[in-house]
């Protein structure tokens, strides 16, 4: 066999470990990444859902986040404007994690309709910038305004 | 100045402009005097852009907030350190950035290139002329950093705390010096498709601009590691999010180039290959800051979403379309004489390192965009996350550290058995004996005894090499050890700077494998209690808590608890961790409150301590862990890039010509085409 031949031969070996990896790791370790609304149609449409590790993209109800003393431990509920669910999660709570945020959580959806969130994640479009509308709402400049 | 500075931002668009066009002119028509304009316009372009980046700083450093950008990311208590990085803590200030480093690379090329390349240099001149108009357009028209408020607020918001930490304010300028280092390279590459003159001449000429993008691209990441474990306190360092993976993409593409380069100047082999590397690298690095700028694949990263990603496709289909047809109609122009010769060669490492690297960055970008694909094809979005990326890059990647080893000591063209018995007899058995010696005690994690045990394999390419080297050195010049050592190095920069970058390659994987032996607790604590864990390494720890403190910075309010720390019995000192309030100059709240992680920092692992909240007045629930030989992954970026440094380094002409022209050659064989030679002014 030419040099070549078997180059090839190995690059495609290696390429079919690399590809069948990468296959069997999204089917063991993809995740759906769906809304409330999204969820709980799939729910209603398969009960496999419940309990099946998904995660939610949605926004925190503003007034609904009872942190346990301490900050160790949180319960808000997360809606997309259609449906709304109750979110429970344990672990260290994101700087950024405050009302009318976008969150996405990862856990299961429990039968009784909580979600248990293993994995919290806030993210502000505030964070490292800010739309201008957005700016003015923010408490140091409703004052800043005032006085001016 | 303010004035001038945005004034400047519309010349430099119009010079941009008549770069591209008269730079293409000028090549097809093949009039110098449009062509020596478009230099000129390259140089003033870089003028007016550096203008308007001084209006900039002077609008900051002035607290102008007039201005949506100042106010949106700076306030009067801001440090001034701060308050000179907060230029590229937004998207419009990005951009201005981005422009202005590569007008800067842009001049320097032209001026490098003023006597050489001259068949190449109108095209090369036009490409960056073209990619210049594209990013100043897109500052004109889609993210202004001069863009009014329409009112002045009496202060800023401020820069969000978690950009307040000198990890990033020098991490996103090295990324960005990195990934615009991959334009000159890109236009070389467009030039030479165009222009069909694609020998090695042009991979000389672009062959230290890689060098110069890998270098930045290794420490910006290096630098955005460091500050996602010292600032976000999560407890890692990389979490395979978009954002990240968009900055290892264009590294992976950059480190196979410079591998698959050295075949070619050897054998003359891979010049498709190459043409197509080069171009990937710049798609990798435009997709890289489209990622992060657009919001278009959900990110914790979330910069604002905005009309510039559009802009960014845009460019890249545009780009993408070029490069395809330009190497479609050239693809005779690109074959290659010489073929493999041996599955037992140098050429079949490089090949098989390059296969990886791309295979590496396929699987990277396949992962960062499957949520898009999916949901275009089967229309419900599926995200992958760490575990996708470990489960297919451990595997390869320890495959690429083991041909780290053979690759620089196995032959060219067919290596022979004593070839193979001599250079790898010591090294083979390094790994053996490390990984007996790990199991013996113990050590049970598959994949980290495999990591250990090719380090210990290539560790001792490296040490051989290197005491060859140095040995010969002794023995015909009777040199010292550290005389041989330096001239050894000093002499054969490509050759001891790769095998640097190497060792700091393996220095990386022991500290990455380190990972599997974490543990963490979850602890509650009252003042003066105390809470007692064992270490990864079998010592028994005491914490006892201090006591939660609460007092004024200078531009926050700070909680803060103080953690005393003994080994075995032995004091380690005091690991503090606080909840910052920031608050602009009127004390009033910005911000969420952010956590300031404490560190207890030591070659063997660090001692992680997270204030999670407070409970009361005096009980605090804290994560603390213990995470093993994190401190190497700085050192290993930094032997990295230091082993970038020398490779990189100029070089003195041995023969001792013109500084210039030793320079433009410095490790590469190039005959200057006598014709392009100075010819005193020019």
């Amino acid at each position: 066999m030419k040099a070549r031949t078997k180059f090839i031969v190995g690059g495609a070996g290696l390429f079919g470990i690399a590809g069948w990896l990468m296959v069997t790791s999204i089917r063991q370790t993809g995740v759906y990444y769906l809304t409330p609304q999204e969820l709980s149609a799939k729910v209603a449409a398969d009960s496999t859902f419940y309990d099946a590790g998904v995660k939610v993209g949605a926004r925190v109800v503003p007034g609904s986040i009872q942190r346990s003393p301490g900050g160790i431990q949180v319960a808000f509920r997360v809606t997309d404007g259609a449906v709304t669910y109750p979110v429970e999660y344990r672990g260290l709570i994101p700087d950024t994690f405050t009302d009318s945020v976008d969150v996405v959580v990862e856990g299961r959806l429990g039968r009784d309709g909580t979600f248990h969130a293993t994995t919290l994640l806030a993210k502000c479009a505030s964070r490292y910038e800010n739309a201008p509308d957005k700016y003015r709402q923010t408490p140091g400049y409703k004052s800043a305004e005032k006085r001016a | 100045m303010i004035l001038i500075g945005e004034l400047s931002l519309w010349v430099a668009l119009l010079m941009a402009a008549w770069t591209t066009t008269v730079s293409f002119a000028g090549a097809r028509l093949g009039r110098d005097d449009l062509v020596a304009s478009g230099e000129r316009g390259i140089y003033a372009s870089f003028a007016f852009i550096l203008l308007a980046s001084m209006g900039l700083w002077t609008a900051l450093l002035s607290h102008d907030f007039s201005f949506t950008y100042v106010a949106s990311f700076t306030s009067a208590n801001l440090p001034t350190l701060y308050t000179l990085t907060a230029f590229w803590a937004g998207q419009a200030g990005s951009l201005l950035f981005w422009a202005l480093i590569l007008s800067l690379y842009s001049a320097i090329a032209v001026f490098a290139n003023r006597h050489r390349n001259r068949v190449l240099m109108p095209y090369v001149t036009g490409v960056l002329g073209a990619t210049l108009l594209f990013f100043v357009a897109t500052i004109c028209f889609g993210a202004n950093p001069y863009e009014r408020l329409g009112w002045v607020p009496a202060d800023g918001r401020g820069l969000n705390p978690q950009l307040q930490n000198p990890g990033m304010a020098f991490h996103p300028p090295n990324l960005y010096l990195g990934y615009v280092a991959t334009t000159i390279p890109f236009a070389f590459a467009i030039a030479a498709l165009i222009t069909r003159k694609l020998d090695a001449e042009w991979l000389a000429a672009v062959r230290r601009w890689s060098l110069i993008s890998w270098f930045f691209l290794t420490i910006g990441i290096t630098l955005g590691m460091w500050w996602a474990y010292v600032e976000l306190g999560w407890g890692g360092y990389w979490a395979w999010d978009p954002v990240e993976n968009a900055s290892f993409l264009p590294w992976l593409t950059g480190t196979a180039f410079l591998h698959s380069i050295m075949v070619q100047e050897k054998r003359g082999m891979l010049r498709k290959w190459n043409v197509v590397l080069v171009v990937t690298t710049f798609l990798l690095a435009i997709l890289g800051t489209f990622i992060t700028r657009s919001g278009v694949i959900s990110s914790v990263h979330s910069f604002a979403q905005s009309p510039v990603g559009t802009w960014f496709v845009g460019f890249l289909a545009v780009a993408v379309g070029v490069t395809v047809w330009l190497v479609a109609t050239r693809l005779k122009d690109l074959e290659t004489k010489a073929g493999l010769e041996s599955l037992l060669s140098r050429e079949a490492a490089f090949l098989y390192n390059n296969l990886i690297l791309v295979g590496i960055a396929f699987s990277v970008l396949w992962g960062t965009l499957f949520p898009i694909l999916s949901e275009a094809v089967r229309g419900t979005k599926i995200t992958v996350g760490p575990p996708f990326f470990n489960a297919v890059n451990i595997p390869l990647g320890l495959t690429l550290l083991l041909l780290t080893g053979i690759g620089p000591l196995i032959a060219w063209r067919r290596a022979s058995a004593a070839n193979l018995r001599r250079q790898f007899a010591a090294p083979a058995a390094a790994g053996v004996i490390a990984l007996a010696f790990l199991a013996a005690l113990g050590m049970r994690a598959g994949w980290a005894l495999a990591s250990y045990a090719l380090g210990a394999f290539v560790a001792m390419t490296i040490v051989q090499e290197f005491a060859k080297g140095v040995g010969a050195r002794r023995r015909l010049h009777g040199e010292g050890m550290a005389v041989a050592f330096v001239r050894l190095v000093g002499r054969n920069r490509r050759r001891y700077g790769g095998y640097i970058v190497h060792a700091g390659v393996v220095v990386l994987f022991a500290a990455f494998a380190g990972l599997a032996f974490k543990s963490e607790h979850d602890v509650t604590l009252t003042t003066g209690q105390a809470f007692e864990a064992t270490d990864p390494y079998g010592h028994k720890w005491r914490f006892v808590s201090q006591g939660i403190s609460q007092f004024e910075a200078l531009n926050r309010q700070v909680t803060a608890i103080g953690l005393d720390a003994t080994r075995d019995g032995r004091r380690e000192g005091v690991i503090r961790s606080e909840k910052r309030q920031h608050v602009d100059s009127r004390g009033e709240a910005t911000f969420e409150p952010s956590t300031e992680v404490g560190i207890l920092e030591a070659p063997s692992q660090d001692v992680y301590v997270v204030l999670a909240g407070v409970r009361g007045q005096d009980t605090a629930e804290l994560r603390i862990s213990f995470n093993p030989l994190v401190w190497w992954v700085w050192y290993g970026g930094m032997i990295m890039a230091f082993g970038g440094l020398i490779v990189m380094w100029p070089q003195a002409d041995p023969a001792g010509g013109r500084r210039g022209a030793a320079r433009a050659q410095s490790g590469y064989r190039t005959t200057l085409d006598p014709a392009g030679a100075p010819a005193g002014s020019a």
